[in-house]
């Protein structure tokens, strides 16, 4: 089985968020980043299958060099080699169509990706990669079994599960349960560095939206505690000084 | 009239008389990738197995869980750090093992079991096993399909280790010994399939070393100990009873237990360093965080300047700190380098580096472990009510911290050791004190330097102030030395006094060296909170150092002896006026914006 997993470069998710440059870009000072966590759902999967059934495993991220830690933090983990696109990951059509083009001609049975990014959070590269390639995609997918060239997914639904077989190739968006949480051991820690990172360009991409601001969330406001006694203030509140009732 | 020369070959305890270039140290902004990495896997460990069970591990209910999570961290690779490939480990160097322990420092109870484990338990095999001994204990160690302990300690004998009472007696046939007594405060001891053994064969003075199996029979063990803190750390008292240790489990030679224990715990000390320096760091950004969002009077607390106060101080000695351990262990690596590049068989090669830096060793055991003391103590004063709540996290920090002062030899025993080993040195002639300390006595004696033209360059003052507060230690070592000879070490005080001043001079050096070189890596602008941080510690060096100096001339001269030694402390301690608080607050409001600890 040969299985490509897609991996952000994303800011720890303790990091304070601030903007620079007339709040256009993300000021990364002092940033520690990850694998996007999801994504390292992802990556310990199909692990897992490599250790159960046998797999090759591929990563790869739209990224600059700064990224390669990163990347390989997924090869210490397991991942068999890895590519990087050289590009700045622009929007999500353009990271798609970066992905899709490398798998195209590739054979991957399986494409597994987180089911967002946890920095801007679209959820939409799956989509648009099985789109691209023409074949299934699936997310929010909580649990991933391989039986021939069969997969069944739990994936998760407003309230509930929902259970879906469908033949491989497909493209996944994974998210926790669906492997345990792996921590590189000191020997992938070690070999990581020998196994290979291929850099590719990028191809010629169009470009379907502009980025113009960002903007982060107004501060909290007060908190006001009231006692579990007196509801009728909680409603008053409520209606007239919050004004959400 | 300088006393203090340059040189490049660094040797143990010489910082105290020569100069250290900046580019020669090894400061933790240097990490390379694949050890953040390392470091990383540990915090993430932590993250996953530990801290969602801390309380769990606290009760001791499960007397698997440890041994569980040892086996664990012993899958992740994490027990062989030290131990070379051949033997299933990854042969790593001391700086790399010191930042494993450093980032499982916060692991609470479970950082004190695989201390144990990876570092007394298993380094005296590895130092002083012969290869039979090492092919058959080291790759289980490594693994953690065994588990050690070190017992040394007994009732009777603790700081006077030597002292220990239990006996190894050879059988008729010559197979085997006959081991009897009784040994205390063993940590691991509940879980422990290996023992590193103290025992005195037969009617010897000198202690020897045993590898003991728990499945050699004839051990027996009292219930776990209760203690203040590290609850969850298996402490045992452990008997021996006509335990059959077979003969080529003796460790090294005859009579050389002692020598053994000493230089075992040199690493011990080292590592132990490290470990409350991560321990510390982890505390800082508790109480960061709690200052952002604790509110009293309108405001966080954090915007308070008593709370900026102790924030900034937490950090700026935890940064110091952690400047001079890693500066040692690197050190200890390049000096094992060399050695072995001069033909030195690799273990051998390893404990002669670390007896070179024995002095440094256990200046940071006492430095390390008084940091975290601090910032455990004013953790708690941050969290106010919080902070004595059982249920909030500052509780088991403050508790926790206290051991670290008295095991691996009390702080006591470890600033009289400093001194009494610089001193030896001096005696043997490996380090010259004594021509710089006359130097510093001519220069008492003359007219003062004002030292105009010397205050050039990056860190000038800041160097002028070391250098004279090295001079202000030859001056009193000198002094005491002359006055009482051999009966120096009836004066403890005075010992305690003269460790001070080597401690704060060894650790204010490092943070120095680390941001002067910083400085050369990253640029002056992007280093000025690092400054602020290795300013403060300096400043109070000088100020600690000059308050223990008062006390230790009083004691050593009178009359105008005092009166010239006091006069030349003062012009050896003098600082310029510097705006510590701004200095502080600076720090704190740094600390403050990033949320946490955050100097990587
Ligand atoms: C430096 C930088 C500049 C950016 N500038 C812009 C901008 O100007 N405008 C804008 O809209 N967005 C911008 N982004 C955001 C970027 O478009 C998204 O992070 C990225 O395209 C993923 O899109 P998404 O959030 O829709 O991913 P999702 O669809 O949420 O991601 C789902 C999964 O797709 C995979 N995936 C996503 N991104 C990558 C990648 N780069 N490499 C490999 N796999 C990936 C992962 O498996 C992920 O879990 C920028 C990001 C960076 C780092
Ligand atoms: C939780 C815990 C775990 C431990 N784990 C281990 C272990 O795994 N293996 C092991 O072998 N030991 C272990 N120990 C023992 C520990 O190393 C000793 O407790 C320590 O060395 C001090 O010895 P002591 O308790 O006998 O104190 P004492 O030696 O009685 O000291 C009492 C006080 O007197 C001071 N003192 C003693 N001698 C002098 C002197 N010459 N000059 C000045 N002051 C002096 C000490 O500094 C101390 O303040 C552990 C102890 C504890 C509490």
């Amino acid at each position: 089985m040969k299985i490509l997993v897609c991996i952000t470069h994303v800011p720890d998710t303790t990091s304070r968020i601030a903007f620079t440059d007339g709040d256009t870009k993300f000021d990364s000072n002092g940033v520690q980043y990850i694998i996007g966590p999801y994504d390292d759902y992802a990556v310990a999967r199909a692990v897992e299958l490599k250790e159960s059934q046998g797999a090759t495993i591929t990563v790869v991220n739209v990224g600059r060099v700064e990224t390669e830690p990163t990347i390989r933090k997924a090869l210490a983990i397991g991942a068999d080699d890895a590519i990087r696109i050289n590009a700045e990951p622009e929007d999500s059509y353009f990271v798609a169509k970066q992905i899709a083009n490398v798998a195209k001609d590739s054979g991957y049975d399986l494409i597994l990706m987180g089911r967002e990014s946890i920095d801007f959070n679209g959820g939409v590269v799956h989509g648009i990669v099985g789109e691209l390639l023409e074949i299934p995609s699936v997310s929010s997918v909580m649990k991933l079994d391989i039986d021939g060239n069969v997969a069944k997914i739990a994936r998760e639904i407003e309230g509930g599960k929902e259970y879906i077989e469908l033949e491989m190739p497909f493209v996944a968006g994974c998210q926790e349960p669906i492997a345990e949480w792996k921590i590189p051991n000191m020997r992938g820690i070690m070999t990581a560095r020998s196994k290979p990172l291929n850099v590719v360009d990028p191809v010629d991409t169009d470009h379907l939206d502009k980025l113009v601001r960002f903007e982060l969330p107004p501060p909290k406001g007060d908190i006001k505690m009231i006692d579990p006694e007196h509801m009728e203030e909680l409603v008053s509140l409520l209606k007239n000084e919050a004004k959400v009732l | 009239m300088e006393t203090i020369e340059q040189t490049t070959a660094i040797m143990g305890g010489e910082f105290l008389i020569k100069e250290t270039e900046a580019s020669t140290v090894f400061i933790p902004e240097e990490w390379s990738e694949e050890q953040k990495m390392i470091f990383q896997t540990c915090k993430d460990f932590l993250a996953k197995e530990v801290y969602p069970r801390l309380d769990e591990i606290d009760s001791q209910k499960d007397p698997e869980l440890m041994p569980e999570l040892m086996g664990k961290a012993g899958k992740l690779g994490l027990l062989g750090i030290s131990i070379p490939e051949k033997w299933g480990g990854y042969g790593m160097d001391l700086n790399t093992t010191m930042m494993i322990v450093d980032a499982l420092g916060s692991g609470h109870s479970f950082v004190v079991a695989l201390s144990a484990h990876t570092g007394i338990g298993t380094l005296p095999i590895l130092y002083y096993g012969n290869e039979a001994q090492k092919d058959k204990y080291l790759p289980k160690l490594a693994s953690g399909e065994m588990k050690s302990a070190y017992c040394l300690t007994e009732p009777d004998s603790g700081s006077d280790a030597n002292a220990a009472k239990t006996r190894a007696t050879l059988s008729e046939d010559g197979t085997h010994y006959l081991m009897n007594g009784q040994k205390m405060w063993i940590t691991n001891g509940g879980f422990a399939d290996l023992f590193i053994v103290f025992a005195k064969i037969e009617d010897d003075k000198i202690l020897s070393a045993f590898i003991v199996e728990k499945s050699f029979g004839g051990i027996t063990m009292n219930e776990e100990e209760k203690k203040m803190g590290i609850k969850g750390s298996s402490t045992r008292q452990i008997f021996f009873n006509d335990c059959k240790v077979p003969v080529e489990n003796l460790l090294y030679d005859r009579g050389k237990g002692f020598k053994i224990a000493v230089n075992i715990l040199n690493v011990g000390r080292i590592k132990l360093a490290s470990s409350c320096i991560g321990g510390s760091k982890d505390i800082i950004t508790t109480a960061v965080k709690y200052a952002n969002e604790r509110k009293q009077f309108g405001k966080s607390i954090g915007e308070f300047g008593a709370i900026k106060y102790k924030l900034a101080e937490m950090a700026s000695r935890t940064f110091a700190s952690e400047s001079a351990v890693y500066r040692t262990g690197s050190n200890i690596d390049k000096a094992y380098d060399s050695y072995v590049n001069e033909g030195m068989e690799p273990a051998q090669a390893r404990l002669k580096a670390l007896e070179e830096f024995a002095i440094e060793c256990a200046i940071m055991k006492v430095h390390g472990s008084e940091v975290l003391d601090y910032c455990a103590d004013e953790g708690v004063q941050i969290f106010g009510g919080m902070g004595y709540s059982a249920d909030a996290p500052m509780d088991r920090a403050y508790r926790d911290s206290r051991i670290n002062r008295i095991f691996e030899g009390t702080n006591e025993i470890n600033r009289l050791l400093t001194i009494d080993m610089l001193l030896k040195r001096a005696m043997k002639g490996r380090i010259d004190l004594m021509g710089p300390a006359m130097k510093v006595a001519k220069e008492l004696t003359s007219i003062p330097d004002f030292g105009v033209s010397e205050d050039e360059g990056l860190f000038a003052k800041e160097k002028k102030a070391l250098r004279n507060l090295k001079k202000a230690g030859l001056m009193i070592s000198g002094a005491a030395v002359q006055k009482f000879m051999q009966k120096l070490a009836d004066e403890q005080e005075i010992l305690m006094n003269l460790a001070d001043m080597l401690i704060e001079g060894y650790v204010a050096e490092s943070a120095l060296l680390r941001v002067e070189k910083l400085i050369g890596l990253r640029g002056e602008e992007n280093c000025s909170i690092q400054t602020d941080m290795m300013r403060i510690y300096l400043y109070e060096a000088v100020e600690n150092a000059s308050r223990v100096a008062k006390e230790a001339i009083y004691a050593i001269a009178e009359g105008d002896e005092q009166r010239m030694m006091l006069m030349g402390l003062k012009r050896f301690t003098k600082m310029e006026p510097f705006n510590l608080k701004e200095a502080r607050r600076r720090v704190a409001n740094h600390l403050l914006d990033k949320n946490e600890y955050s100097f990587k």
